[in-house]
Parts: structure tokens; sequence; C-alpha cells
């Protein structure tokens, strides 16, 4: 009786703290709401609090004066440009070392490559990266950036798709071959149709982390009217430095997508950047 | 076709082939260049000149390096102990509730999914000195966060890992989370039989049961804090008067706003190498049997 009630009293102390710590993250997420629908007049008046006047205007303010059609569709460029890109060379990649010869001495040799590839910092390539890419004109594309992606993003893919080929049983692919399948064909007709729960994780991450991308994507594009939703908010800071609704707005919008995808499909995003941070 | 063009060892070789071109044109070549490049004094236009190890002396002299290696290394302790214990606290409590528990998970991990600029502009705008808490705090008489914490000297750095940590920590409740529920429940029913109080299960059961993972938590800690740029880059560009300048911030106006390639090769250099060295570290330490 005793126990029971102290732990009754302890589980009341323990959602306590845990509702504490939800709240300091849903507190500000809610402040950036509140500011979003506030009319400029409002922000000194009242700081944090929810407006005393919806204006949904702001939105419609970040979608034209902020030029966002074409904004958004240069980040969705990159995302879907990227998927192609980096889930070709990354799924062959991941067949190969998975299927057509998992105990080759390629395993060991591109495995250990892709291992050095991921603990290179940034920094190390992207100056000279910057300088090649002058020189191949890739500079200021979209292409050019989408390679970049492609391969930043491929040894995380490569693993993540090989670790879920190497559980596909063998006898499928002895199977298929006695039929008279070609090595292509069993890439296409049996490793792929089988692994898309794989394919769609990392689908998902990668336009994750291509949608949030910072760093390369302030270097790599300078012309504002190419330049994805990140580094467009980051010039939008000193742009439309006293409309704070403008901006807030802004980030909300591209908060969004990520964030209805998340609701979708929480469980492959948490998995996915879990297994990617565990075994990278 | 000659026979050892359609093996399947050369097949296998083909479908490689793509991924290792376009990361070694991306990563692996231009890192090699950087490796050069930190032996001259090249600026990107004129003539190349090897200068040898000079670019290093001068590094070792340079103030503003020896600050932002300073600012790193405050940053890594920082993100090494408060997220870590905070995350720990949380999954442990976690792990007791049945109800809610995954409502609890995605609140905890949803910053982790925002982007850096996102996450920035939400606290910029609390910490705004009119228009967020302090301009809150002067409404109820109080003077609090008067000035923006980004623009003061003293606390620059630590406002701008308060948002990167606010940002990560849910991502770590998440990693011991799973690293929790692989412990045998018979451990714990054991320790009751025992008598052992919450923090005894804690401390004897549930840490040593996820040292692999916790271990794991904290080379990605300590890796991922070496290039760190979005936040202070976003925040105050390092300053006020760098004192809130970081490694990779000081390479990256280095290389693009003085050009000085070989200077910032230098820096990029060094980062690599520290990166190499605790890699390198962690895998012996793994070698000698000290599962990690």
């Amino acid at each position: 009786m005793a126990t029971a009630r102290f732990r009754q009293r302890s589980s009341y102390i323990n959602h306590a703290i845990l509702i504490f710590m939800a709240l300091t993250i849903i507190l500000p997420l809610l402040v950036l709401a509140f500011n979003s629908i506030k009319p400029s007049s409002e922000f000194g008046a009242n700081p944090l609090g929810f407006p005393n006047e919806i204006r949904l205007m702001n939105y419609y303010d970040a979608w034209v004066n902020g030029n966002y059609t074409q904004i958004f569709m240069n980040s969705l460029t990159l995302v879907i440009g990227t998927l192609i890109l980096n889930l070709t060379v990354s799924g062959l990649a991941a067949f190969s070392l998975a299927i057509l010869n998992p105990r080759g001495i390629q395993t060991i040799v591109v495995g250990l490559y892709l291992l050095v590839g991921i603990s290179i910092p940034a920094q190390l390539f992207i100056l000279p990266l910057f300088l090649m890419w002058k020189s191949l004109y890739l500079l200021d594309t979209r292409i050019g950036l989408v390679i970049i992606y492609s391969a930043l993003n491929a040894p995380f893919a490569t693993f993540l798709i090989r670790s879920y080929m190497l559980q596909l049983p063998t006898e499928l692919f002895e199977a298929a071959k006695l039929d008279g399948a070609s090595v292509m064909q069993l890439f296409t007709r049996v490793a792929l149709p089988l692994s898309w729960p794989v394919f769609l994780t990392t689908a998902l991450i990668v336009s994750l982390t291509v949608w949030n991308e910072f760093l390369f994507a302030i270097t790599f594009i300078i012309t504002d009217e190419y330049k994805p939703i990140s580094s467009i908010l980051f010039t939008f800071q000193s742009r439309f430095a006293n409309d704070y609704g403008l901006v807030s707005a802004a980030s909300i919008l591209m908060a969004a997508p990520i964030a209805i995808l998340f609701m979708f499909f929480q469980r492959r995003f948490i998995a996915g950047l879990t297994s990617g941070a565990t075994k990278g | 076709m000659p026979k050892f063009l359609t093996s399947i060892n050369a097949i296998s070789w083909y479908f490689l082939f793509p991924v290792i071109f376009i990361h070694f044109f991306v990563v692996m070549f231009p890192s090699v260049l950087s490796l050069l490049l930190c032996l001259t004094d090249w600026n990107g236009f004129g003539r190349i000149n090897y200068v040898g190890l000079e670019n290093f002396q001068e590094l070792f002299r340079d103030r503003v390096f020896k600050k932002a290696v300073k600012h790193n290394i405050i940053w890594t302790v920082m993100f090494l102990t408060i997220p870590v214990i905070v995350a720990l606290i949380i999954a442990y409590l976690l792990t007791g509730i049945k109800r809610g528990q995954l409502f609890y998970r995605l609140v905890y991990f949803f910053p982790y999914i925002l982007a850096s600029i996102v996450n920035c502009l939400i606290w910029r705008y609390i910490f705004h000195p009119r228009h967020g808490l302090g301009g809150w705090f002067e409404n109820q008489g109080i003077d609090f966060l008067a000035k923006s914490p980004f623009a003061m000297k003293e606390t620059a750095l630590y406002a701008v890992a308060w948002v990167d940590m606010w940002h990560f920590w849910g991502f770590l409740v998440i990693i011991y989370l799973t690293g929790m529920y692989q412990v045998d429940d018979s451990l714990y029913e054991a320790a009751d039989i025992e008598g052992a109080t919450k923090f005894q299960k804690f401390r004897y059961i549930t840490l040593p049961m996820i040292r692999p993972i916790f271990v794991l938590s904290l080379i990605i800690i300590i890796i991922w804090s070496v290039p760190t740029f979005d936040y202070v880059y976003i925040l105050t560009m390092g300053g006020p008067a760098y004192s809130s300048e970081v490694v990779a911030n000081h390479l990256y106006s280095q290389a693009f706003q003085r050009m000085n390639v070989g200077y910032a090769s230098t820096i990029g250099v060094m980062m690599f190498f520290y990166v190499g060295i605790i890699v390198g570290f962690f895998a012996i330490l793994r070698r000698m049997g000290w599962e990690v």
C-alpha cells in the first residue's frame, strides 16, 4: 500500500519533469507561430504573447515579397535532383556490396573508403571544391549543388541500403539467375522491389538534410534567384530586418513541409537519423 | 568480351564505380588538394608559391585561431555534459512511463529535424531585447535580458551553444532510449527484490548496460562539435569581437572573405587531423577489446 502510493507520487514528479522539458520545446515553437500572425505594430507592446489582432497577410507578404514560389521550386529541385542521383549511385553500390559480392575485397576497400569519407570535415574540402566548381562553371548552378549533395549523402545512403539488402534471402537471387535474369535485371526486378522500405527511409533522410542544408547552400549559390530556402531565409534576416512577422511566416513555411512529412513518417525519420549516426 | 571483364568480380566493381567517382570528385580530390595547398601561399588567383610549413607557424601565432580553438573546446565540453545529462535523465524517466511516451518522444525529437536557420530565428526573437523575453520582463518591471545575449561578449558563445543544444538533446534521448530498451527486464526485477532504489538501479544496471551506446554518443558529440558552423555563423558571425568565433568560422572568413587559400587549407588540415586522431584513438580502444 505504502509503496504503491510512493510510486504514484514519484510518477507525478516524473510526469512533471517530462512536461516541463516538453514545454521548453513547445513554447519557443509557439512564440514563432504567434509571431508569424502578428502585425508588426504589435511586436513591441505584446512580446511573446498571442496576437490581439491576427494578421495572416504575413504569409502572403512572405510568399509574394520573398518570391517564395521561385524559392520553393529551387529547394524542391535540389531535393528531387539529389534524390535521383544519390539513390541511383547508392542503390547500385549497396546492391554490389550486399548481393553481388558480399565477401569480396570490394566490401573492405569501398567500406573503408566511405568511412574515411564520412569523417572528413566539410571545411577541409569546401574551398578547393569551390574553386573547382568555379572553373567547371558549376558554381551558382543548382545542378552543381545537386552533385555536391549527392556525394555528401552517398556514404550514409550506401551503408543504410546495404544493411537492409544484406537481409534479403539469397535464394531469390539464385532462382532469378537460374531463370536467366541478367545482373541488371537482378537489381531492377528483384532487389529494388524488395527493398523499397529502405529506399523510402533513405529518401526521407536525404530530403531532410538537403532541405535544411546551410553551409554549402550559402557558399555555392550566389544569385538570389537560384537560392534555396535555407540561404534565402538567411538573407531575409537583413533584407526584412524590421518585418518580424514576415520572417517568422517565412520560417514556418520552410519548416511546414518537413513537419508534415515527420508526422506521417516519424518512425522512419527517427530510425533513419539514429542509425545513420550510430553506424557511421 | 574477355572473361575478366564479365566476371562477377568485375561486374561488382562496375556497380560501385558511380558512387566512388562522385564521392572522389566532390570530397576526396579537393581534400587532397587542400592537403597540398596548405603548403602554399596561394590567394586563389596569382602564382602558387611553395612556403613549406610557414602557414602552420603563422597559425600558432594567430590570436584569433587560438581563441577559436579555446571556444571549440568549451563547446565540446558543454555538449559532453549538459545535453548528455539531461538526455540520460529524461530517457530513464521515459522508460518508466507508458502513457504519453510517444508524445514526449516526438516533442523532444522535433527540433532536431528543423533547419538551423529556423531554430536560430526562433531564438533570435525570444532573446530579442524588446520583442522577446527582454521586452516581456520589461513590461513586468523586471530588468532581465534587457540586452540580447547574442550581442554581449560575455554570453555570446553560451547563448549560441544554448540554441544548438536545444535543437540537439532530443536526438540523444532517442539514442539512449533505444539502448535502455535493450536492457533485460529481469535485471531490474532482481534489483527490485534486493530493494534497490531508483538511482541505484540507474547507476548499477542501466548505465553499465548502455555503455557501448553511451560511449558512441560521446564520440559522435566530439566529432560533430569540431566542424560546428551554422549556429555561430547565423547568430553572431563569431562576434562581438571574436567572443564566439569557432574554428570553422575562422576558416570560412579566411577562405571566402579574404581568399587566403593556403591559410584556410591549413586550418582545414588541422581540423582533419584532429578528427582523425579521435577516430583512430577509439578504433585502437576497440581493437584492444575495450568494447566501446
